[in-house]
């Protein structure tokens, strides 16, 4: 095995000595010390920095390039705004930093499919699109699988889907032959090609160097021959690639998240070249010799699939299933694992002015907690409703979990509402506070002298409340 | 805990889920509901302190290697991959749940949780040593619960007893949790005396080991929990749970003199984890001790939990003592996610699935950071985790010539 470097940390210091130490601010940094420290938090890139570029420094470019090069290779798939990152992992545990590049959810569509189906499940795929505290979670590729086993077919599909949406697509086939033919329908698409594998790798690995595009290596449950195709491949020239070691079902699960474990923890920990390269995992093989089973039931299955995969390591998956039920949790599941651990579960206290509010305009309360913030925040906002939000500082707490563990309390609602400067934008003094804080409404009117009007306990509901309820 | 219930004041009769045509089996676990009950939860992230390694940059664009002027090889090239298997320091306890009548109980039969001696079904080092397990909730009076949970269990509701039975009979659970929430001096106020009823009556109808759960006042429940434990010595129930605003000494004595286990619970905050559990030594072996550390849902801080509990669970196999304990998840706090019980746009919908799905994710989640014990709601959630879990632990072999026939499958 060919090894690299363990994983090491980096210091701002060993960033620093290879700079070019102009101090220039040219990157926007106050000087090359503050640049450094962005480095390595990867809170900028190192191209930003100008003079570092030139040809004078190239060696001091080139050995930074390596000491930040992530221990799972980013891999780019498609062009243009929707062109897809994929790994780019620097760890093994999401604690140790934070894990970059989400994992990339694919649809997909067959070259047997009638037409229309192809672009409403394309059209599905693109417009996916939830709204989730502050982030918009969306579908990222299209998988178009050969099933005909004809060329022109599946040419002329790839054709069309290449014109009706810029996502980046998959070409899935191991026939090389039908391969090409998906090729030339879009030349310059650079699609991920699925699959090489033992027999058809020489072709595909032809093809990846001919299209310059990123290439899967395909060994189910074969990790020894899964290396040693890297090594080949890498040897061919071919050095985009993503990695498939299978994923099973049923039985076959624990053996899924082995394979998936050991090539990342390899990656990772171990320094294991070969082995560092994004994963793809496919929860669509639940769709095969689906039998008599239920659509919902493949497609449940197919989701917590999903939903494991992303939590042990997959960089990009595969499915059939196209309903928003079953795509939202492995959406959401995928927005939580990859927010940066590092980030602040409180937002600051004080005013929030919705809408234009004027001095009828209903005043609310809600926790400093970000997730119970912005729930409530988009809540406002997308119903368009004026209003003042007071977020009451409760060390990062929700409304219940507030209340009950004396976080939030009527003092501190008080003295928001003072600190805030509300009451001198309104006329009224009422409050509407949430309806899970109602156990501390009575102490809130004696504390502030506003009158507590109870709101809802979900604050979906705030819109309807303040059509039945607001009176200023 | 305490309960919250969810209001959908409209009783829509036709439920979706009996137009889809599901399979017996798991769809008529899935159904329609309006209200929901959500287990208290406390989230005190803010004191959560997160470690990271600066330093390890990267990222960049890919360097244009310098064109090999070696030959392409013509032939495959042979590699072999090392498993990246690693010893660890230390181990997880095991803790024993349930007594039996050779050890002065009443169960049939007890079940050992943690003893893992690796991170979560990473089998390519060692086998698992305990399956992680289920315990179901049964409350022992009427409480607004969802009606996809409710539609299942509405016959036995404000009857414990048989609630339990259904339990175990019928949706698998591996043991049973009694929320004694008549207790609460804001509800009926029900005494120590009530609740040892209560405890009886479900021995008498179920021989799985019990959780205790009590109403969240933590002088009542301490008042509460001396007596069912000192009654019931050598059922070894699992206390659930000590806090930190209730006596500890006293409670920690009563648990052990009487022979049973306690859980340990705390804010999402390791510190507090390890402050707690040190407490307890005073009187508790690491036998006794299982820990919750919070479990938050799916989308509404499940990230969190989730790295709080994998750091715990690597922290403890690297011999962190304090924190080498098994595991429990409130897995319950799923449904707190408004995205698993509200009426969403059709898109999303039926919420018949996305409910039972979302307390599915947030448990896979979770086993994969390590959980032990989980305390579930829904039969289906409840079938599909006992099924996983099943797999994972059994292994078995792997059908690669079918994997590839994804590429063509006409789905």
């Amino acid at each position: 095995m060919s090894k690299k470097a363990g994983i090491k940390e980096l210091s701002p210091i060993d960033v620093y000595k290879l700079l070019p130490k102009t101090n220039c601010k040219e990157c926007g940094q106050e000087n090359c010390m503050a640049f450094a420290t962005k480095i390595v938090n990867r809170e900028i890139t190192l191209d930003s920095c100008k003079p570092i570029l030139k040809k004078e420094n190239e060696k001091s470019y080139l050995k930074l390039k390596d000491m930040l090069k992530p221990a799972v290779k980013e891999v780019i798939v498609g062009v243009g705004e929707k062109a897809k990152k994929l790994g780019g992992k620097l760890v093994m545990y999401r604690h140790e930093f934070t894990y970059f590049n989400p994992t990339a959810l694919t649809i997909d569509v067959t070259d047997e499919m009638p037409e229309q189906e192809i672009v409403s499940r394309i059209k599905r795929t693109e417009n996916f699109s939830f709204e989730y505290i502050g982030y918009t979670l969306k579908l990222d590729m299209i998988a178009i699988r050969c099933t005909s086993g004809d060329a022109e077919k599946f040419k002329a599909v790839v054709k069309k889907v290449s014109e009706i949406t810029n996502l980046p697509y998959i070409l899935c086939t191991l026939n090389a032959a039908i391969a090409e033919a998906g090729l030339m329908a879009a030349p310059k698409a650079n699609p991920l090609l699925y699959a090489a594998n033992s027999e058809n790798w020489k072709d595909m690995a032809e093809l990846a160097t001919m299209y310059h595009c990123p290439l899967v290596v395909s060994a189910p449950n074969d990790l020894n021959l899964l290396v040693s195709m890297v090594k080949t491949l890498t040897a061919y020239g071919v050095t985009d690639l993503v990695l498939d070691p299978g994923t099973f079902m049923n039985e076959g699960l624990g053996t899924t998240l082995n394979n998936f474990t050991m090539l990342r923890r390899a990656a990772c920990k171990g320094g294991e070249e070969l082995a560092g390269y994004p994963l793809i995992g496919v929860p669509m093989i639940a769709w095969v010799g689906k039998g008599e089973a239920a659509d919902e039931i493949i497609k449940w299955k197919e989701a917590y699939l999903a939903s494991m995969l992303v939590v042990r390591y997959a960089d990009i998956l595969v499915m059939h299933g196209n309903d928003g039920w079953a795509l939202l949790p492995t959406a959401v599941l995928r927005q939580n694992i990859y927010t940066d651990p590092r980030k602040p579960v409180a937002v600051a206290p004080g005013l929030k002015v919705f809408g234009t509010p004027d001095e009828n305009s209903p005043v609310l309360f809600t926790s400093n907690f970000a997730l119970t913030y912005y729930t409530v925040a988009s809540d406002i906002e997308s119903n368009k409703i004026n209003a003042y939000l007071i977020v009451v500082e409760t060390e990062g707490s929700a409304i219940d979990s507030g209340v009950a563990g004396r976080k939030l309390t009527a003092e501190r609602v008080a003295d928001a509402i003072k600190a805030s400067g509300v009451e001198d934008k309104v006329k009224h003094r009422k409050l509407i506070i949430p309806g899970k804080a109602s156990r501390i409404s009575g102490e809130i009117e004696e504390l502030s002298g506003w009158k507590v009007q109870v709101g809802p306990r979900d604050s979906s509901e705030i819109p309807k409340y303040l059509i039945d309820k607001w009176q200023p | 805990m305490t309960t919250l219930p969810h209001h959908d004041k409209k009783d829509n009769k036709t439920a979706a889920a009996e137009g889809l045509g599901l399979s017996p089996e798991l769809l008529d676990l899935l159904a329609k509901f309006q209200e929901i009950e959500v287990e208290d939860f406390q989230m005190d992230v803010s004191e959560m302190e997160l470690f990271f390694t600066p330093g390890i940059a990267g990222q960049m664009p890919t360097l244009k290697l310098p064109s090999a002027l070696k030959a392409k090889p013509t032939a495959m090239l042979q590699a072999a991959f090392v498993p990246p298997v690693e010893t660890y320091p230390d181990k997880i306890a095991e803790v024993k749940l349930g007594g039996t009548r050779s050890e002065g109980g009443t169960r049939g039969r007890s079940i050992v949780i943690g003893g893992e001696t690796s991170p979560a079904f990473y089998t390519f080092e060692r086998p698992i040593v305990h399956s992680p397990i289920v315990t179901l909730d049964v409350f022992d009076m009427e409480v607004p619960l969802s009606k996809a949970v409710k539609m299942h269990v509405k016959d036995v509701i404000g009857d414990p007893a048989a609630w339990a039975k259904l339990a175990v009979e019928k949706f698998g659970a591996d043991m049973v949790t009694v929320h004694l929430i008549s207790i609460d001096p804001l509800l009926k106020d029900a005494t120590p005396k009530d609740a040892v009823k209560t405890v009886e009556e479900i021995l008498q109808a179920v021989d799985v080991p019990l959780v205790i759960g009590g109403c969240g006042d933590p002088v009542k429940d301490a008042d509460v929990f001396a007596e069912i434990t000192e009654t019931f010595k050598g059922e070894r129930f699992l206390i659930s749970s000590l806090t930190r605003d209730m006596n500890i000494d006293r409670c920690a004595k009563f648990v052990k003199q009487n022979g049973h286990a306690a859980l340990s619970f705390t804010p999402m905050d390791l510190n507090l984890a390890r402050e707690l559990n040190r407490r307890l030594y005073d009187y508790l072996g690491k036998e006794d001790i299982v820990m919750d550390l919070t479990t938050a849902a799916l989308g509404y801080g499940l990230d969190y939990a989730f790295t709080n509990m994998e750091r715990a669970r690597m922290a403890g196999l690297m011999g962190d003592v304090e924190l080498a304990h098994p595991m429990s998840s409130g897995t319950t706090n799923a449904w707190a996610a408004r995205e698993a019980w509200l009426k969403m746009s059709p898109e999303w919908e039926p919420r018949e699935l996305r409910g039972p799905l979302w307390e599915v994710t947030t448990a896979l989640t979770l086993l994969l950071a390590g959980v032990d014990l989980f305390m579930m709601m829904h039969p289906a959630a409840v079938k599909t985790l006992k099924e996983v879990t099943k797999n994972l632990v059994k292994g078995g072999k792997v059908d690669t010539a079918k994997f590839a026939d994804w590429v063509s499958v006409k789905a």
